[in-house]
């Protein structure tokens, strides 16, 4: 089943990154000491999608759902455990070290912490210009020139070239980050929430930043964050994560205005919106995520779900095109246009018609 | 109106290398016994410290109130003695932190603490103790009561540990509750239900409560009254609606317009406030915020503003009468009128 095959069937959409059945599972410690038995925790289990050459594609989720561990598997800064992943129709899970390397060139990542992520040691123009030595790509004079061109694309002064990373703000920090990963002007690039660890004033201008830089580049971008406002701003399609599965995949307006599945709907009623004047029917979902060591039979979210049904505990909702490419995982999909309150009422009134 | 809180001129300040740097400086508000007031900033704005000061705990990390008042219905907390702080801490006044993982002992099991807390303050034992324990693990929202006693706070996951921490701080009924961003740590989903839990526990037993956030949709809406802190200063007092239908101070309008709208146009630059915030020892002279303000004078540069009434607003800017006056603060929310600034970084 190819959910995308079906959605962009003549458009010039051209997919730059296509992800098969991608499976990362993890051991854990458990079962029996003895008898040797393991738990594994699937992170990323069995994701089918697609991004579009030139788009943003927005990841959102609770933690530990494994978006972050999905960005990673993609770039193979983790080797996933089954799948396969298409960058420009070839299978780079098959690749070699030396390929890899090769590919690396294409393909980067912009980290959320601009604490940890740039070494302490390291002036900036040594944090950029490792990209190119490694690569080779560069060398003396030119190498600095480069490094000066991009520490002044990303909006801070060249003539800080020399300064160490604890002399910069954390916003400041994000942007060499960002220079650090456009460095060797990649096609796609994945942001791993890099803006949840700022302020909310430099928030704004990283988001800017990034918009402008995908623009002029021509940037592919996964963009993953759990901040709903944030990836609505920006993206173009954003796809719903819930317990290691996509749940539903659409363009944005599509997912913000008529949501689909009952955990997107209900995610939505509860963002704390900068206006108190709208008073927004709020869903709040009863119990936690689920843990992924151990996760519920049939639809992983039918523990939380108010729609839910025996049905849900026996059958796993595969991810089908409910409306006009408009994909969820689910089997009590909401109708255009209905809301979640609505599609509560009308089950309570159909099982009240049950035992009556 | 009675005011459970009344605070005048608190200034809070840390030893550090080169003498005392202030974390806040010259703070003035009330609380009016029942509602919930937000202290909105961004990181080093003071708002944490404001909290910390009124427990009083800011001495435990090295930090010392150095001038104003903090009273308490009527009682100076920022002069008594420490037993005699020890006594109202956790018991009229409680708080509650970010990390409930931090604030729990994770060597006791959840319904150690919750009796402890019980025991410190009321002569009863502790079989009574445990039942009022149970009582309010059931109050705060969490199944099962027995169970959830016995287990380790690492046994929990985040939402129920500051669930847990909600129960502890509400075991002696407190007077006033201060929340330092309970929900910071916590997903979307957990957050809303935690909301709803202080929402509702402070209906049912009259609550004040003062919630430190940066979020400026919790505060939106969880407030009656908003206070906007930047740089150890108090920017702007307003009740929460009139502060969303129009800020007074360009940094509210800077914050508000920061945010992306749910309902906003998607993929325009959003309106951003220049620059970052400076750091505690290297504030600027004159208006705090002055470095990184469009509207900003010569004036703005040299001399700070004091807090101001404006009807039942306070507002501290030289400008207001004037940006009220050309309309550049009214909350089009599509922004655009802000002027270019002396560049520091560029806006994109």
């Amino acid at each position: 089943m190819n959910p995308e095959s079906k959605s962009h069937p003549t458009e010039q959409a051209e997919p730059l990154v296509k992800i098969e059945n991608l499976k990362k599972y993890f051991p854990i410690k458990g079962g029996g000491y003895f008898t040797g038995s393991k738990k594994i925790v699937k992170a990323v289990d069995n994701v089918t999608f697609e991004i579009y050459r030139g788009e943003t594609l927005g990841l959102v989720g609770e933690s530990g759902c494994g978006k972050s561990t999905l960005g990673r598997n993609i770039l193979r800064l983790q080797e996933p455990t089954d799948g396969r992943v298409f960058f420009k129709e070839e299978n780079i899970l098959a690749y070699k070290g030396h390929e890899m390397r090769k590919l690396r060139k294409q393909m980067q990542i912009i980290y959320q912490d601009p604490f940890s992520s740039l070494n302490p040691r390291f002036t900036v123009g040594e944090i950029i210009g490792e990209m190119y030595d490694i690569h080779g790509i560069a060398k003396g004079a030119e190498k600095e020139k480069k490094i000066k061109e991009m520490i002044e694309l990303v909006g801070l002064d060249p003539s800080r070239y020399h300064n160490y990373p604890h002399e910069f703000s954390g916003g400041q920090r994000q942007r060499i980050g960002i220079a650090r990963a456009l460095a060797l002007n990649p096609e796609f690039v994945v942001a791993d929430e890099p803006v949840s660890a700022l302020d909310v004033s430099v928030q704004s201008q990283i988001l800017n930043l990034l918009m402008k830089l995908k623009e002029e580049l021509g940037l592919t971008m996964l963009f993953i964050a759990h901040g709903l406002n944030v990836v609505r701003h920006i993206s173009d399609r954003v796809g719903v994560m819930y317990l290691g599965k996509i749940v539903e995949l659409s363009e944005t307006d599509n997912i913000f205005d008529n949501p689909a599945h009952p955990y997107t709907a209900a995610l939505l009623s509860t963002v704390p919106e900068a206006d108190p004047r709208l008073k927004k029917e709020r869903i709040v979902l009863k119990g936690e995520v689920p843990s992924p060591a151990n996760p519920p039979s049939g639809c992983h979210f039918r523990t939380r779900c108010p729609l839910a049904t025996e049905r849900c505990a026996i059958e796993e909702p595969p991810l089908l095109e409910v409306r006009d490419k408009h994909f969820a995982a689910c089997h009590y999909p909401l109708e255009k246009g209905q809301t979640l309150k609505q599609a509560i009422s009308s089950k309570e009134q159909s099982q009240e018609s049950v035992t009556i | 109106m009675d005011k459970i809180l009344e605070i005048d001129n608190l200034v809070t300040a840390y030893q550090g290398k080169e003498g005392f740097v202030k974390a806040v400086d010259g703070v003035s508000f009330d609380l009016n016994r029942g509602d919930t007031i937000c202290i909105v900033g961004e990181s080093g704005s003071g708002k944490s410290v404001t909290a910390m000061s009124i427990m009083r705990l800011v001495e435990f990390e090295n930090g010392k109130i150095r001038e104003g008042t903090i009273k308490f219905n009527g009682e100076d907390l920022a002069k008594k003695s420490n037993e005699e702080m020890r006594k109202i801490r956790g018991s009229r006044i409680s708080m509650i932190f970010q990390e409930p993982l931090t604030a729990l002992n994770p060597v006791f099991t959840v319904g150690k603490q919750i009796t402890e807390a019980i025991l410190f303050h009321y002569p009863i034992g502790k079989k009574e103790a445990w039942r009022r324990a149970e009582e309010m693990v059931r109050l705060v929202g969490l199944s099962d009561p027995k169970a959830r006693l016995k287990q380790y706070p690492h046994e929990l996951s985040g939402g129920m540990r500051q669930r847990i921490m909600i129960a502890i701080a509400l075991a002696s009924e407190p007077e006033l509750l201060i929340a330092d961003e309970p929900t910071t740590a916590l997903d979307v989903t957990i957050e809303a239900q935690i909301l709803e839990l202080l929402r509702s526990l402070r209906r049912e037993r009259n609550m004040s409560i003062m919630l430190i956030t940066h979020d400026i949709g919790v505060a939106a809406e969880m407030a009656d009254r908003i206070i906007i802190m930047y740089a150890g200063k108090i920017m702007e007092i307003s009740d929460t609606q009139d502060l969303f239908d129009k800020p007074l101070h360009p940094y509210s309008k800077g914050l508000l317009d920061s945010v992306p709208r749910m309902d906003g146009e998607r993929g325009v630059p959003l309106n951003s406030i220049e620059g970052s915030i400076p750091r505690l020892n290297e504030v600027p002279d004159g208006c705090r915020f002055s470095p990184r303000c469009p509207f900003a004078t010569e004036k703005c540069h040299e001399e700070m503003p004091p807090l101001e009434f404006r009807g039942t607003r306070q507002v501290a800017c030289w400008h207001v009468d004037q940006l009220l006056e050309n309309d550049s603060l009214s909350n089009d929310r599509k922004g655009g009128e802000f002027i270019e600034p002396g560049i520091k970084e560029p806006s994109y």
